[in-house]
């Protein structure tokens, strides 16, 4: 099924810009978290004054980054590495459930215009294209709260948003969870995490990349 | 040589550097100190920046005061000889009728009229003579003159007392009664002499003894307001601002703004700076709604909060109030006498005559939508017997823009009823046929009901009710208000009875919280099996490098 010839090769994966999106992102995306969940009462930690003042700071902070990176992702036409796709999907999902314990290779390597694996082009393209900006958007409207009067909201419920926005917090904290225990499953535990802060990943050989993962396929060549 | 002369600019510089350095934290704080002030609190300090007071009069040079007077009559015929208007003014406040609209002669709402509290009951349509010590009058007549000295005088003295005691001495008319009597004259005279605005000990000499005693009734009224600390009250504190009442219960044609009732004290929530000649009766008329640095979240507060929620963390600070007064234990007697005992705090917490009181201090208040204006029973409704009667009770809701979470002091009483009539029952306390002479309820309260033109149908009961304060004085400083968790909390929020509204730490979704943190830790565990098995398996990283 797969057509890895198991050599590795070192290639330049993630751009400065990208490195520096993820890691800030990683940033704000805790700090939002701890101060978040206290401000909702599950723990106390920086006081509830404290937790709000900075939650709202960050928060739009946040709003402010992902502008860059909406404007990054479809200047450079990074977007279309998030056109989610079936095409080995199976053998993605086998991989981690069965091929992984067996020493099997990854399916789907990665590359640099093919970073993402098919699991991975629906997880992050729900993350990034309808989470984040739901929880952006209820965090923005919870605290305009006193000014829907004026933009005509009235009828939109506190109690609504802040739900939403809560059931979006525990999603994005359990994306967390994974998502730092699937960094771990490269060929060695801190090879995913090292790309992502010098940019280089050994990756298999070029090989066992098809042609179809490529985000255009002039850069094959 | 050279390399002395070239090092010496380096260490002026750098000593210059160093200089610089120290001086950042002063410049820094200097200027954070202009900007760190809050608008609504610069616009209060404008507000109250200069107020001197000029007088054209000098009371103790006019000839109309430099006399012994005999008789409240003549004092204050002495000074309407000149404020010609000034009493029938008075005499259509609320001060001197004590009726809401004397125009509504069927409700009658005031003290004089068919209104009631859960303290002292009634005024019986002041034929109780002991309520009317606090009427603007002379003596206990409400037909008599007015006491014009009683809130104008700064000279503190019993007036009433002192023209019973020199009619008393100059009846008698012996040289030593004569003596006393002239002495007495003499310092009425200076007390006369001695005029000005209301100051706080003049509003107090009734507004602190309501219900009959030293902080009975209000909560945020009481003695410990003569003379007040800042940290009593940030606004009259002697060591501060040394606020008087009428600094902010402005006054027009002597009618003192501030009476909450039958409706509110303000409809608007003006400041000076929308309208110079506003009432200065509310926080925000000085403050504005923005009274907090800009940017802070408590601004965002005062459209739904009053300032006085978090601003009055407790009320009776300094001294004790009355929170419960059960009629129905009173009438025991110990040995065959009306007796008394006293509580911690020195005050009665049980007397014959009324029956068992509770007392407090530092009393958290309770919290309620309120639009500035209180409902309540009189003497003519019915009541429900069944649970707990409400005498008085905010009026307001959340939907309303109105309203805002206000405190309250809640006083519990327990008082009598008409079984048949289903209304509450206006004893007669005092005087002869009063229940504090008697201990005879059936009599009181026939009494009573006469006095009011109202029936009794002879079977009554006792009933639990409830009448509200609106507690607005005693404002602490800024360090002592409320903090955020006071009432975004779980657990112990001041605002837990406050249903109907989305209030962020206070309320959470448990249905939601489950499954969220569910999710949490279904996703902890998966990744924790499939490490374990990763582990176990050996066949990821390492080994595949092996094969």
């Amino acid at each position: 099924m797969t057509s890895n010839n198991g050599k590795m090769k070192n290639i330049y994966l993630y751009a400065r810009f990208e490195r520096l999106w993820h890691w800030s992102q990683t940033l704000l995306i805790i700090i939002l978290l701890l101060t978040g969940f206290e401000v909702n009462g599950a723990f106390k930690l920086f006081g509830f004054r404290t937790a709000v003042e900075v939650h709202n700071f960050v928060g739009l902070t946040w709003l402010i980054a992902f502008a860059f990176f909406v404007f990054w992702i479809f200047t450079t036409g990074e977007w279309r590495q998030y056109i989610p796709t079936t095409k080995k999907m199976f053998s993605v999902v086998r991989y981690y459930m069965y091929g992984i314990f067996r020493g099997e290779p990854h399916p789907v390597p990665k590359r640099k215009d093919a970073k993402h694996n098919p699991l991975q082009r629906i997880v992050y393209l729900i993350l990034a294209a309808l989470l984040l900006p739901v929880q952006m958007i209820t965090g923005f409207l919870y605290w305009g709260y006193n000014s829907w009067g004026d933009w005509g909201l009235s009828w939109l419920s506190l109690q609504v948003v802040a739900l939403i926005h809560i059931a979006g917090a525990f999603a994005i904290l359990s994306f967390v969870v994974v998502h730092v225990y699937m960094i771990t499953t490269g060929h060695t535990i801190f090879a995913h995490t090292r790309a992502m802060i010098t940019g280089w990943e050994e990756v298999a050989d070029k090989e066992s990349v098809g042609d179809w993962e490529y985000k255009t396929k002039a850069k094959t060549a | 040589m050279e390399i002395t002369e070239r090092k010496q600019p380096l260490l002026i510089y750098m000593v210059l550097f160093v200089c610089w350095l120290m001086l950042l934290p002063v410049m820094a704080s200097a200027a954070a100190s202009t900007e760190k002030q809050a608008p609504g609190r610069s616009m209060a300090q404008q507000a109250t920046k200069s107020k001197k007071l000029w007088h054209t009069s000098d009371h103790s040079k006019h000839k109309v005061l430099q006399k012994d007077f005999t008789s409240g009559a003549e004092l204050t015929q002495a000074c309407i000889s000149c404020h010609s208007e000034a009493e029938t003014q008075f005499h259509k406040t609320i001060h001197w009728t004590w009726l809401a609209d004397p125009a509504d002669k069927k409700r009658a709402y005031g003290k004089a009229g068919n209104s009631l509290n859960n303290f002292c009951i009634s005024t019986n349509r002041t034929d109780d003579a002991s309520c009317l010590a606090c009427h603007p009058g002379w003596g206990t007549s409400t037909e008599s003159r007015v006491n014009c000295l009683v809130c104008h005088s700064q000279t503190k003295m019993n007036f009433d007392e002192a023209i019973t005691d020199i009619k008393g001495f100059l009846e008698e008319g012996d040289d030593e009664s004569k003596e006393m009597a002239r002495e007495i004259q003499a310092e009425l005279r200076d007390a006369a002499q001695n005029i000005g605005l209301p100051a706080r000990q003049n509003c107090g000499s009734c507004h602190f003894y309501g219900g009959g005693g030293d902080g009975v009734k209000h909560g945020d009224l009481d003695t410990s307001l003569v003379k007040p600390s800042k940290t009593l009250d940030v606004h009259m504190g002697t060591d501060g601002q040394n606020f008087t009442c009428t600094r902010c219960h402005t006054t027009t044609l002597h009618n003192i703004s501030g009476r909450v009732y039958t409706q509110p004290a303000a409809t608007d929530r003006k400041s000076l700076v929308e309208d110079d000649l506003v009432n200065k009766i509310t926080c925000e008329s000085c403050h504005t709604d923005q009274p907090h640095k800009s940017g802070q979240k408590m601004n965002e507060h005062t459209d739904k909060v009053a300032c006085q929620t978090c601003h009055i963390p407790d009320f009776a600070r300094v001294n004790p109030t009355k929170m419960s007064w059960d009629w129905a234990q009173s009438g025991k007697l110990k040995d065959g006498k009306k007796f008394k005992t006293k509580d911690e705090f020195g005050k009665f917490d049980y007397m014959s005559i009324k029956g068992q009181m509770k007392w407090a201090k530092n009393v958290k208040p309770d919290y309620f939508w309120y639009n500035g204006a209180i409902k309540s029973v009189t003497a003519k409704d019915k009541i429900d017997p069944a649970g707990t009667a409400r005498v008085s009770w905010p009026v307001g809701d959340q939907q309303d823009a109105n309203s805002r979470i206000y405190p309250f002091k809640v006083h519990i009483g327990n008082q009598p009823y008409d079984k048949i009539n289903q209304t509450l029952l206006m004893p007669l306390l005092s005087g002869q046929k009063g229940y504090w002479n008697t201990l005879d309820w059936n009599e009181a309260l026939t009494v009573g009901q006469t006095s009011m033109g109202l029936p009794f149908s002879g079977e009554f009961d006792f009933v639990e009710t409830t009448y509200v304060f609106p507690i607005t004085h005693m404002v602490a400083p800024k360090d002592n208000s409320l903090s955020c968790t006071a009432c975004h909390s779980k657990t112990d929020s001041r605002l837990a009875n406050l249903k109907g509204f989305y209030m962020p730490g206070r309320d959470v979704s448990s249905f939601l919280n489950f499954a969220g943190w569910g999710a949490v830790l279904a996703s902890l565990i998966g990744v924790l099996i499939h490490a374990l098995g990763r582990f176990l398996s050996r066949g990821n990283g390492k080994n595949r490098k092996e094969d």
